[in-house]
C-alpha cells in the first residue's frame, strides 16, 4: 500500500471513475482501496473535479460508517452487534475482543496491528455470531475462536 | 468421467469454513489422481449443515455435513458412501423436501457463474417468453401474480412498473436495493452468491416492461462475496449478449452496472439509496415525488428488492396463475423464510405464505439451538415486532401480521431463547436508529436519543418513564419520514406490551 498518496495518482483514480452516474462513492472505494483511507488531499480535488463544494465532499465521506480519514490497523476485525447475533452470545463475544484488545469500537491497539469495528449485520445470522477479518468472513464465533482469531492477527 | 464435487461458496458456507474444504478437496483428489470437478455452488439454505458438500450419485445428489477440512480425506477413503456425516439425498432431507422452491429453484443446485448451467435449469424461458410480449403484457402479467415487494414495504410490484412504464422520459431506469441490511435477513445474499442470473434476468424484464435500458444493483459493503459473484454474473453475461446492445439477439438494450454501499442502514430506504447511488449523503428524500417518476437522477425509475425482481423469471416462466395459486389473502406466491438467531435448524425456507409463526419456528426451526424455552421471535429485522408465544398462531402474511402490530418485514426471524432481556432489546432497537438515523427529521433523529435515555430511566426503576417512552413510540412513528424512525417503535412497544416483566423487574432490582 503506497504509504504517500501523490496528487498525480489521486487525480489518475478520479479520472477513472468520473464517467459514470454518480461517481462519487466508487472514487471514495477506490481511494480506500488503494490508500487504505481517503487522503484528505484527495477531498478538494474532488471537489474540483466534480464540481462540488469541499463541505459538499466531506459531507458525503463522512456520512459513511465505511470511509476512513485515516489508515485503520494493519488488520480490521469486525464484529457484528445484530439481534441474531445477540440472541447466540454476541454481546459477550464483543466484550471479549475489547478487553483482550485493550480497546473500545473504532479503537485501534497499542502495537498498531487490529482495530476493532462493529458492523451490523453480516448476513450470516443462522450461523451467529459473526464477524469478518480483513474482508474473511467467520461464523459461530465462540470465546475459543475469537482468541484464535486476535492470535492469528497479532493482537 | 470427471467426478463433480460441490463445495458452496454462499459466505455463510465459507464463514464456516467451505474454501479450506474446497482446498482440501482438490488436494486430496490430487493426491489420489482422481479426476475431480470442484463446484462452487450456492447454498441450499441449511445453514447447520454448512459446508454441506455434494457428489453426483445415481439417484441424485448425495449430501455430507457439516464437512470439516480435516473430514475430507475420510469422505474419500469411504468413496463418498456410508460416512458418519452422510445425510443422504440432499433433496430429501425434510427442511428441502417440504419447501416450495420458486424464486430459490436453482440456488445451490447450479453453478451460480455458468449461464450455461442457468439454461439447462430452466433460467432465461420467462426473458423469451417477455421478449415475445409487449411492455404493457409483461406489467400486466406480473400484476396479475400479486407479487408484493419484498423489500418489506409490501407494495404490489406491478403497479409500480405501470407507474413508470406510463411516464414519459427519455432515459428511465431499474434500481435494485440489494442493501440488505436487517439482522436475520439473507434471502438477497443468498441468491446474488448462488443465482445470480435470476436477479439480472428479472432486471432484464423489468427492464423491457418499463422501457428502461440501464439498470443498477446496489449492494451494501457487508457483503464482499455478493458483491464479486454479481460482478462476474454481469460481465459473463455481458460478455454472452444477455446484456448489452441487443438482449439475447432481441434489439433490446440493457445493461446493468453493480455499485457498492458504504455502511449505512439507512440506504436500504429506497430515496435514501437513490442519493447514495447519485453520490450524495444517504438522506431521505420527502414523496412525493414517487421515485417511480422521479427517482435516480430525477428520471423515471424502478426501485425494486433482490427477491421481487428475481421472483419475476418463474412468474414469467411459469405464468401468473401459477404463483397467484401459492398464499394466503392477499399475500400471494411464495415467501423466502429467513430462520436465524438462537434456533436448532437455521437457514432459509421458501414456502407458500400462510404457515403459522408457530410451525416455524417450533416444527421448521426445531426450536432453540440453546435447547431453552423460546421467548420471542423478532420478526422483520430491527424495525420489527417481537412477539411472544401467545401470539405464536398468527400466518405468515403481510395484512395478517400486520393486524398484530408487526410486519413482515424482508421475511427474517429472529428467535431468543427464555435468557433474553426485552428491555436490553428495546434499548437496543433506539441504539441502533440513533447511530443509523440519516439525520433529515427530527422525530427519528433526536427521538431515537431520547428513547435511549428514557429506557434507561425506566431501567433505574423511574416509573414517571413509562408513559414519555410510550408517547414519544407514538411522535416517532407518526413524525416520521421514514420506516427508520417510523418503525423502530414496533421492536421497543412489542417487548414492553409483550412482556411487562422484563421493565418491571428492573425496576425491583434498581430498588
Amino acid at each position: 500500500m503506497p504509504a504517500n498518496p501523490s496528487e498525480d495518482r489521486v487525480r489518475e483514480i478520479i479520472a477513472d471513475h468520473v464517467a459514470l452516474e454518480g461517481p462519487l462513492l466508487p472514487i471514495f472505494h477506490a481511494l480506500q482501496a488503494e490508500y487504505g483511507h481517503v487522503p484528505q488531499l484527495a477531498v478538494p480535488v474532488i471537489a474540483e473535479v466534480l464540481n462540488l463544494g469541499r463541505a459538499e465532499v466531506h459531507g458525503v465521506m463522512s456520512f459513511y460508517h465505511d470511509f476512513r480519514k485515516e489508515p485503520a490497523g494493519k488488520h480490521v476485525v469486525k464484529i457484528c452487534r445484530a439481534e441474531a447475533c445477540q440472541s447466540v452470545g454476541g454481546d459477550a463475544i464483543s466484550e471479549r475482543a475489547m478487553k483482550l484488545l485493550g480497546v473500545d469500537w473504532h479503537g485501534t491497539t497499542k502495537n498498531g496491528n487490529v482495530t476493532l469495528e462493529p458492523v451490523f449485520c453480516l448476513g450470516l445470522c443462522a450461523c451467529a455470531p459473526a464477524a469478518m477479518v480483513d474482508g474473511k468472513v467467520v461464523g459461530r464465533v465462540d470465546a475459543a475462536k475469537l482468541d484464535r482469531i486476535l492470535a492469528e492477527v497479532g493482537a | 468421467m470427471s467426478m463433480k464435487i460441490y463445495v458452496p461458496r454462499d459466505a455463510a458456507a465459507k464463514a464456516l469454513g467451505a474454501d479450506e474444504v474446497a482446498a482440501a478437496v482438490k488436494a486430496e483428489a490430487a493426491k489420489r489422481g482422481m479426476d475431480v470437478t470442484v463446484v462452487r455452488n450456492g447454498s441450499r439454505g441449511m445453514v447447520w449443515l454448512e459446508p454441506l458438500v455434494e457428489v453426483e450419485g445415481a439417484a441424485g445428489r448425495m449430501g455430507f455435513g457439516p464437512v470439516d477440512a480435516a473430514d475430507v480425506a475420510g469422505l474419500f477413503e469411504a468413496g463418498f458412501g456410508a460416512h458418519r456425516l452422510a445425510l443422504g439425498l440432499t433433496e430429501e432431507i425434510p427442511f428441502f423436501k417440504s419447501q416450495t422452491r420458486l424464486t430459490f429453484q436453482r440456488c445451490g443446485v447450479i453453478d451460480p457463474l455458468s449461464l450455461g448451467d442457468y439454461e439447462a435449469h430452466g433460467g432465461l424461458v420467462g426473458l423469451r417468453r417477455a421478449l415475445e410480449m409487449t411492455g404493457p403484457q409483461i406489467v400486466a402479467e406480473v400484476t396479475e401474480s400479486g407479487l408484493r415487494g419484498r423489500g418489506g414495504a409490501g407494495f404490489p410490484t406491478g403497479i409500480k412498473w405501470k407507474t413508470v412504464a406510463d411516464a414519459k422520459a427519455d432515459q428511465k431506469y431499474i434500481v435494485v436495493n440489494a442493501d440488505e441490511g436487517d439482522s436475520a435477513t439473507f434471502a438477497d445474499r443468498m441468491i446474488m452468491e448462488g443465482d445470480p442470473f435470476t436477479l439480472i434476468e428479472g432486471m432484464i424484464i423489468a427492464g423491457i416492461a418499463v422501457g428502461a435500458t440501464k439498470g443498477y444493483v446496489y449492494i451494501r459493503s457487508e457483503y464482499p462475496d455478493a458483491v464479486e459473484v454479481m460482478h462476474r454474473a454481469v460481465n459473463n453475461g455481458r460478455a454472452l449478449g444477455l446484456l448489452g446492445a441487443s438482449v439475447l439477439g432481441s434489439g433490446h438494450v440493457f445493461d446493468v452496472e453493480v455499485r457498492v454501499g458504504a455502511g449505512a442502514y439507512v440506504c436500504g430506504e429506497e430515496t435514501s439509496l437513490l442519493n447514495s447511488l447519485e453520490g450524495k449523503r444517504g438522506v431521505v428524500r420527502a414523496k412525493p415525488p414517487l421515485p417511480a417518476l422521479q427517482g435516480f437522477l430525477g428520471k423515471p425509475t424502478v426501485v425494486n428488492n433482490v427477491i421481487s425482481l428475481a421472483t419475476v423469471p418463474v412468474i414469467m416462466e411459469k405464468g401468473a396463475a401459477f404463483y397467484k395459486d401459492f398464499g394466503l389473502g392477499r399475500s400471494r406466491g411464495t415467501i423466502p423464510l429467513q430462520i436465524a438467531g438462537n434456533v436448532k435448524f437455521g437457514g432459509l425456507y421458501e414456502t407458500a405464505f400462510g404457515l403459522t409463526l408457530g410451525d416455524i419456528v417450533d416444527k421448521i426451526g426445531g426450536g432453540t439451538a440453546s435447547g431453552r424455552p423460546v421467548k420471542a421471535v423478532q420478526v422483520g429485522g430491527p424495525l420489527g415486532a417481537y412477539f411472544p408465544r401467545a401470539l405464536f398462531d398468527t400466518p405468515f402474511g403481510y395484512e395478517e401480521f400486520a393486524g398484530k402490530d408487526g410486519l413482515v418485514g424482508h421475511a427474517g426471524l429472529t428467535v431468543f431463547d427464555d435468557t433474553a432481556d426485552m428491555l436490553k432489546m428495546a434499548r437496543f432497537a433506539m441504539e441502533f436508529c440513533a447511530i443509523e438515523s440519516c439525520g433529515k427529521c427530527t422525530p427519528c433523529r433526536i427521538g431515537a436519543v431520547r428513547g435511549v435515555e428514557t429506557v434507561d430511566r425506566i431501567a433505574a426503576g423511574d416509573p414517571s418513564a413509562m408513559p414519555v417512552l410510550k408517547d414519544l413510540c407514538n411522535t416517532m412513528k407518526f413524525g416520521s419520514l421514514c420506516a427508520l424512525g417510523g418503525f423502530t417503535p414496533y421492536p421497543v412497544m412489542s417487548a414492553v406490551t409483550h412482556f411487562p416483566d422484563d421493565f418491571a423487574r428492573s425496576k425491583e432490582a434498581a430498588e
